[in-house]
Order: C-alpha cells, then structure tokens, then sequence
C-alpha cells in the first residue's frame, strides 16, 4: 500500500533542543541547573552580555552537537564557525543571538520514522549550535501587565536547531518523526525531555496549490500534531474558497488549538548575519571519528537486538525500545526473569498501566515488578491480582507484598479448594440434585459455598471448573 | 608637580619613602589639572598604597600607580566608554588586564577620558568634555585613548592602559610626546575591554619610555581561556630590551609618505630612520600597494562590528533610560539620547554595510582588502624586519578643527588603521618635534614578533633624547 497524499501535504520541521544534560552553558561556565531556582541567580557578565564580556566554546557542547549530528547520520563540519544573528529583543542581552549560520555543526542526514505506508526517510537538512535567550515574565495577566520581567537564568544555555527537509505527509508522520528524534536524544544522553522548554519547534507547512507557512510556538509533540492539523485544514479552507495561501509567519495559539498571523514575508527580520569575531573557528574534524566509535545504541538497532537476543515480538521490542528509561529497566527486568514474560508484562502491563495515569518509568522500581511477576509465574497470585497489585503501587504505594497480604490475594492451595467442594457438595445435596435436574442458578450458589470456606482466597473461576468436575464425577 | 618617573625610578622612590607618598603625590596633581584627562579618580587608591606598604608586596608593579581607559572593566569603578549611556555603571567584574595589575601590586589611579566607545582621532566625541593636550591645550590629545596619553605626559600617572582598534594607543601617544604600544592581536586578552571592533583592536600600554612598556606588557600579556582570540605563545618583554640593532633589515613603506603628511613630521621620521643607519641597521624601500584600500576597508569593518557590539546598551539591564509605549520605543529612545552623533553615526553605517542586498557589497568586499592588506604586510616582512613610517601624518591639529568633518578626521588614521588590520604589533616613539608639537615613530613588526619590535624601539630610545621631552608645564 503506498500512501497517496491527496491534498499534496508537506511537512518540514525546526526543532530546538535544550542541552540540558551539560554541566555548564554554551559560552560561559554558569551551571544549568537553574530549573529550580530563583529568578538570575545562575548568570555571570557573559550570559548577561555585559560590556566587555567574552564568550567561549563549550567543548562538551560541541561533542554533544556532533553526537546528535552522527546519530541523524549527517556530515560533520571540519571546523566550527559561530555567527551573529541580530535583532532587539529583551530577552537577548546582547542585542544578537550567537548561533552558526553557513556552516552548521552537521548537515545532510536522515531518520526513518513509521509512516503511513510503512518505513520513512525523513532527510535532516542542518542541524547547528546556538544559545537560549533569557526568559519574559509579565507581571499579572498577559493583557493587563504592569510590566515585564526578566530572567537570565536560562541565557546561554546551548541549543541544538535540528531542520528537516518538507519530507512529512501528515501531522501524524510529524508527530512520529519528533518522538524518534527525542528518543534519539535521550539515547544520546545529551537531553531530558521533561525539564521545562527542553524542546520547541516550529513547523513549515504548505499544500497543492498553495505557498508555505511556518507555524511557530509549538511546546509539545501532541501541539505539533494539533497545529498542523489546523493549519492544514486552514489552508484547504482557504484554496476552496478561491483564496490564496501567501508565505507567512504563524503564531499557534496552544489554548484555543489555532494558528494566528504574525506577519508576512516582506515583514521578514533582516538579521545581519556575520562571523562572530570573538570565537575562532575551532578544528573538529578529527573528533568525530572517536565520537562515532563511541556512539551509544540507537534506538533501531537495540529493537533488532531485543527481537534477537530476547526472542520478543517486535511488536513488544518496539514499545520497549521507544523509551530509553523503558528499555534500561526491561533488561532489568529481564535479567531475572524468563525476558519474554517480562517483555509482556513490562511492555503491555506496566507501560499501560503508566500512560494511563501519565507517568513515566522512573516511578516503578524493578525490584516491585520482578517480585509480581514472580508471584504470578509460581502461582502465588493470579494474573489479575498481578495487575491490581501494579495499580495498588501506583495509585496508594506500597510494597507487593503488603499489598498481596491486606488484599487476600495470596491465590490458595488445589487442595483445600478440592476439599472445600467436596465438603460443600456434601453439606448441599438439596442445591445439587437441584442444578442436575437443570436448574443452572444453582451452580452459582455451590461455588459461593466454596468461596465462603476459602474465605474469598480461591480463584473464583478455578473454583466453578472444580465443582462442575466434581459433579460429573457424581453423575457418571 | 610630580615629575616624569620611570618604574624602576619610582621602585626605588616607593623604597626608599612609601607607595603611599607616590599615589599621594600623582593624586595631587591630578587635583590641580585642567586637561581633563581623568573621568574618574578612584578615592580608595591612596589605601590600597597604604596596604600595599603593609604587606611588603613584591609584584613587579608593586605601589606604581596606573591609569585606565574607561573601555576596561574595572570592579566597582565606572565603566563609561566616555558615553552617557553608561553613566552610572560600575562594572562588577575584572577585565584579564586588571587582575594582572592587581596581582603584581599596581595602584589604579582612576579612569581616563576617550572618544565615545573609542570612536575618534581626538577624544571630542567624549560625553565628558575633551581632554586638552599638555603640549598645547588649544589642541587635542589625540584618540581615542586620549586621556590614557595626556595624563602620562602630563605627569598625572607614570603609566596608562589604552586600547586600539585602528590607533586609538599609537595616535595620542605620538601627540602627546609618549610611547604607545599595539601588542600583536592575540597577546593580551581582551576580556573586559568593551568591545568597538573586536577583531581589530587590543588593550595597549602607554608609558614614558620603551623599558616601562616592556615591564607592563609583561605583566599584562599571556594567554587568557577567557578571550577565544587570545593566543598561548609567550612573549618575553623585558628579554627585548637590547641595545643592538646592527643587521636590523628596515622597510619603509612608500604608501605611508603619501599625501597629506606634513613636512615636518616627514623629516622627522626620516632623521630617525637615518639614525638607525647610523646605529647599524639598514633600510630600503618597500611597496604595500592596498594600503590605499585598507582606511575604506577598516572603516567599514570596524562599523559593522560596532553596530553588533553596541546592540546591547538600550536601557534594560544598566545605564539610563528614557521611558516609551513599550520596550522597543524605550530602547530606541534610549539610545537615540544617550549615545553621541559619531556613534549614531557608526551604528547606522555599519548596520547599512550588513543589511541584506549591501552585505556582499561593503562588509565582504571590505574582508576581501582585508586579507589584500595582510598579504602587504607578510611579503614586505618576509623582506625585512620591521617597518618605520610616521604614527600620525600631522602633529595634533587643534580642538574643532575636524570634528565637524567626519571625513577629514579619518583620513589622519590613514597610517595606523593597516596595522590592525593585519593584526601585526605597532610601537609610537617619540621621534622629534614641528613647532614645538611632538612627532611619533612608527615601527611594525611581523605578528607575534614584538620583542624585535621592542629592541628596536628601545635601541633608538637608548641612543636618541626624543622621549625626554616633557609639555612646558611639567618640569
Ligand atoms: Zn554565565
């Protein structure tokens, strides 16, 4: 089956990605851990562009942008050239964001992604190095402020912009082109996703018959997905009328799920790029070799592995694999465990259970998960009570255990179930000549006997099947 | 008032009485001066003399005092560029230089006057007044360190820093009869010096005499991690002060004689260039044919640069602010107040040189001279050792005489702006005088070589009485 693409979507893509696994910022030595901290307490006369103020290359950063570069299968440059990018803003202290420009840190990559038909390159244009800007605080309600704020904290932070080429064929296909570029990273262990602004993204997007328009201030990946599906509609609204699509700039007002003109080409910025005079370019094309022989596994290649190596269903190495934290813990997991029990339960139990309440694996332990499975496996516990225990643990804490021991769910002996049904059909016969002459209520009755002697501890199925073998006995 | 005193003379003067009495002397005479070449006179200097007595420090620099261009960043000083849009800020940090200083016991005595953002050849544009030359006070210091030159001369401090980003050290220093000193690019850290034109300029000493340039150079000098342009090759100043130029190979430039210059100060350059024959070198003429490209493609250059650099002052974070409907009128208003006519004038052309559709026309044709301009340079100094041309092609002309003639006034850079284009070390000597004006030498030397530099400087010094000629005042 081949995709058609009836109204002629494209998609590309900018993604911006916080480095906040660095230690230090991009230019300065001002720690990154400001996330919890009160407002310009981590800046020093660089990140707050005071006069005189030098920057310097961040070595890691560097290494890290060529990590990201070599792992979206891209060239590396032979050496790093900074630029000025300026224009007035608050947020910007020195009036010109330091970013690269004609010789971005890498270029000419691809991923594959899922796509409607199948497998899908989606080719990486550029990917280049650049800082944050500090951040705006409005004093009371965006419309009535009294004024705005402003926090350096998160000046200079290095950013990696990632471009695509217009290779997407739907909102969707976006969508799963950003979950494999942040699992990459969070491969890479050069990002966390969950810190706050650790990626944004701007969308190009145009139809048959239509020019571009670049959809900015999107935050999230379920955003992206609803603004472009807007703007898409939008468009085709617009070409149906008998209206002309122009190349604009976009604002994506995330409350209202709309896309909202901003201005229009001719309005464009000028940003008089030119070579930042105070960062010399900088050798790195012996580095990428050492760092490509040090690459970590990558997503694609840990899900051939698991299939392999663990004899899943690539269904299930899928799930595990598209979660770096996911895939560390299954092979916990798995390293005491038969790996293809723990491959289901982890992939379809607790991921399940997880995304349902919307947290992630880093609130499960490994210890809780291996001692429910091996619960079930010995016939301890039945299935169920396996994943009422999981849920017990996320919704209320508490050990397996416990949890096993105050729920009365420690599953009983055969042979105390075999004992109560006999005893119940003895004590009973009323009820059984009953159910044998046909009356099919009664069977309920004799089995809640049985459940009644166990105190509740018997499976309930389990203990049907034992009594309706025990009555054959009798009638045969 | 305090005479003109060397750093070992006044090593000697610290021993034998105290750090203490010297600072307390040369902020005497700062009180009593009307040159104006002070913005600033740090009221804890006399202390920190005091304390340095205390300790017995032994730096190399140990209760000298000094003077400091207000471009470097000084902690808990004003750091106003001569500008208004810096009025009221204090640095909170160090530059590279005044940690040197510090470390090796140097008593800052204030911050001197200079063109606004160091744009200028005469320290008019500063929004604190111009600084009048000792020599004449009808006419100007020069620039853009300014101030950084009058006060040495005048004997308001022994020694000054300056910057230079197309003279701004060499210019005063060869109106005001004092040495100035533009390292090679890479050989003191920039960090802390305000930027105007980063790729072009560097913190230079200015002195009384060669010996006090190499002392602080040393001190001053080296690599910092802080500034990406500085470069880990070490120089070795005071190891340059021989007296021996005998096989020294002189290349005087044919261009840097051209129209314009004053008879005078051609004479005297050529009087010094045949004194060095006498001391043994020789010299021979030497074509550098883009010199007449280089002042277009400096100013331009250094322009664009400035138009980035200076984004950052619009009222937001420090120095004044005028209120507007929002924060770009606020900005705009700011700066439109605050900074003078010839910075307005910069940022507007350089921001023009940049813009899209003039990019290639101005900014990459003016890198393409550049590298023309180098290349003069590397092939006259594969011929020869160092190069000696007028610093300035006139004395200094008089107050107003230029300012309102912007043209007029970058011509006189005409012999200095080369040199930061190649980013290859320059020395201003005192060479001799035109109608009691002083005239400056210029020596070049190939980049990162600034000890042959410094010998030949210091050979003509040992061997000529040019740069003991004091302004009339000071005795
Ligand atoms: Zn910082």
């Amino acid at each position: 089956m081949v995709y058609e693409n009836p109204d002629g979507v494209m998609i590309g893509l900018e993604i911006h990605v916080q480095l906040n696994k660095l230690n230090t910022k991009m230019f300065c030595g001002c720690s990154t851990q400001y996330h919890n901290a009160g407002p310009n307490t981590h800046v020093c006369p660089v990140c707050l562009g005071l006069p005189g103020s030098l920057p310097v290359i961040n070595k890691r950063a560097v290494e890290y942008a060529i990590r990201i570069g070599l792992a979206l299968n891209c060239d590396i440059v032979e050496q790093t050239q900074f630029h000025r990018k300026n224009y007035y803003y608050p947020d910007l202290p020195k009036g010109f964001q330091t970013t690269q420009y004609d010789f971005p840190i890498a270029s000419g990559g691809k991923v594959v992604i899922e796509g409607e038909d199948g497998e899908h390159v989606v080719r990486i244009t550029r990917a280049h190095m650049e800082e944050d800007p500090g951040r705006l605080m409005h004093i009371g309600s965006i419309e009535k402020s009294k004024g705005t704020l402003i926090d350096y904290n998160r000046s200079g932070m290095g950013l990696i912009e990632i471009v695509s080429e217009p290779d997407m064929r739907s909102p969707k296909e976006a969508r799963r082109f950003l979950d494999k570029l942040r699992n990459i990273m969070e491969y890479l262990d050069v990002f966390d996703s969950d810190l706050e602004g650790a990626m944004k993204v701007d969308a190009n997007v145009s139809i048959m018959g239509g020019d571009r328009t670049e959809v900015k201030n999107i935050s999230s990946h379920k955003g992206a997905e609803r603004a472009l599906l807007y703007e898409i509609m939008r468009q085709k609204n617009l070409l149906r009328r008998g209206g002309n699509v122009v190349m604009e700039t976009r604002h994506f007002d995330e409350a209202r799920g709309v896309t909202i003109s901003m201005r229009t080409k001719e309005e464009e910025h000028d940003y008089r790029y030119f070579p930042e005079p105070d960062l010399v370019p900088m050798r790195v094309a012996d580095w990428a070799p050492s760092i490509y022989e040090a690459l970590p596994e990558l997503p694609d290649a840990k899900r051939e592995r698991f299939v392999s190596q663990y004899d899943m269903a690539d269904m299930h190495a899928k799930a595990l694999t598209s979660d770096i934290r996911v895939a560390d813990f299954y092979e916990l997991v798995a390293a005491v465990i038969d790996p293809r029990t723990a491959a289901a339960w982890v992939a379809d139990v607790l991921k399940g259970e997880l995304n349902y309440r919307d947290l992630n694996i880093t609130s499960f332990t490994v210890d809780d998960i291996v001692e429910i499975i091996k619960l079930v496996v010995e016939g301890k516990i039945t299935e169920k009570s396996g994943v009422q225990v999981i849920r017990t643990i996320m919704d209320e804490g508490g050990s397996p255990q416990d949890i096993v021991r105050q729920n009365g769910l420690l599953r009983v002996e055969d042979d105390i179930v075999t004992q109560a049904v006999s005893e119940v059909i003895s004590e009973n016969k009323d009820a059984l000549s009953d159910y044998i002459a046909g009356k099919g209520k009664s069977l309920n009755y004799l089995v809640g006997q049985v459940m009644k002697k166990t105190n509740g501890r018997a499976d309930a199925r389990q203990a049907r099947e034992m009594m309706l073998e025990a009555i054959d006995r009798i009638n045969k | 008032m305090a005479e003109w005193m060397n750093i070992s003379t006044l090593k000697e003067t610290i021993s034998g009485s105290s750090a203490a009495e010297i600072t307390a002397s040369y902020l005497e005479t700062i009180g009593k001066s009307g040159i104006n070449g002070y913005t600033y006179v740090f009221d804890g200097a006399l202390e920190r003399a005091k304390s340095i007595d205390k300790d017995g420090h032994g730096g190399m620099l140990a209760g000298v005092p000094i003077a400091i261009k207000d471009s470097i960043s000084t902690k808990g000083m004003p750091t106003t560029c001569g500008s208004k849009i810096l009025e009221g800020y204090v640095a909170p940090y160090d530059a590279h230089v005044i940690e040197r200083l510090k470390v090796a016991g140097a008593v800052i005595l204030g911050k001197t006057n200079m063109d606004e953002f160091a744009m200028g050849t005469s320290t008019e544009s500063s929004a604190y007044g111009t600084t009048l030359n000792p020599w004449d006070p009808k006419r100007v210091p020069g620039g853009s360190s300014g101030g950084s030159a009058a006060v040495v001369a005048a004997g308001e401090t022994p020694l000054s820093l300056g910057s230079d980003t197309g003279g701004s050290v060499r210019c005063p220093a060869a109106f005001c009869g004092v040495v100035g000193f533009k390292p090679s690019y890479g050989a003191v850290s920039r960090y802390g010096l305000v930027s105007y034109a980063n790729s072009l300029e560097q913190i230079g000493p200015i002195a009384t005499s060669v010996e006090d340039i190499a002392v602080l150079m040393d001190v001053i000098g080296g690599y910092d991690s802080r500034d990406s342009t500085s470069i880990d090759k070490e120089i070795r100043y005071q190891d340059a002060l021989v007296d021996d130029v005998a096989g020294l190979n002189i290349g005087v430039p044919t261009e840097y004689f051209g129209e314009g210059i004053d008879a005078g100060v051609e004479k005297s350059v050529w009087d010094a260039i045949h004194m060095y024959e006498d001391m043994g070198a020789t010299w021979t003429q030497v074509s550098m044919p883009h010199t007449k490209y280089a002042l277009a493609a400096y100013y331009v250059i250094a322009m664009s640069e400035a138009s980035s650099n200076l984004a950052r002052f619009d009222g937001t974070r420090y120095g004044p602010r005028v209120d507007g409907e929002n924060w770009h009128v606020m900005a705009s208003r700011t700066r439109a107040s605050c900074f003078g006519k010839e910075v307005q004038r910069r940022i507007l052309l350089g921001t023009y040189a940049l813009s899209a559709g003039y990019h290639d026309k101005y900014y990459l044709k003016a890198l393409k001279v550049r590298t023309l301009v180098k290349q003069d340079f590397d092939r006259a100094l594969s011929q020869v050792d160092v190069l000696m041309a007028p610093t300035m092609p006139t004395p200094a002309f008089k107050i107003g005489e230029k300012i309102d003639d912007p043209l007029s006034l970058y011509l006189s850079d005409v012999n200095t702006v080369p040199i930061n284009l190649a980013g290859v070390p320059s020395i201003s000597v005192p060479c001799g005088q035109v109608d009691g004006l002083p005239v400056g030498l210029q020596i070049i030397g190939k980049h990162f070589d600034d000890s042959t530099l410094i010998r030949s400087a210091f050979a003509f010094e040992t061997n000529t009485d040019h740069h003991t000629m004091r302004p009339a005042e000071v005795v």
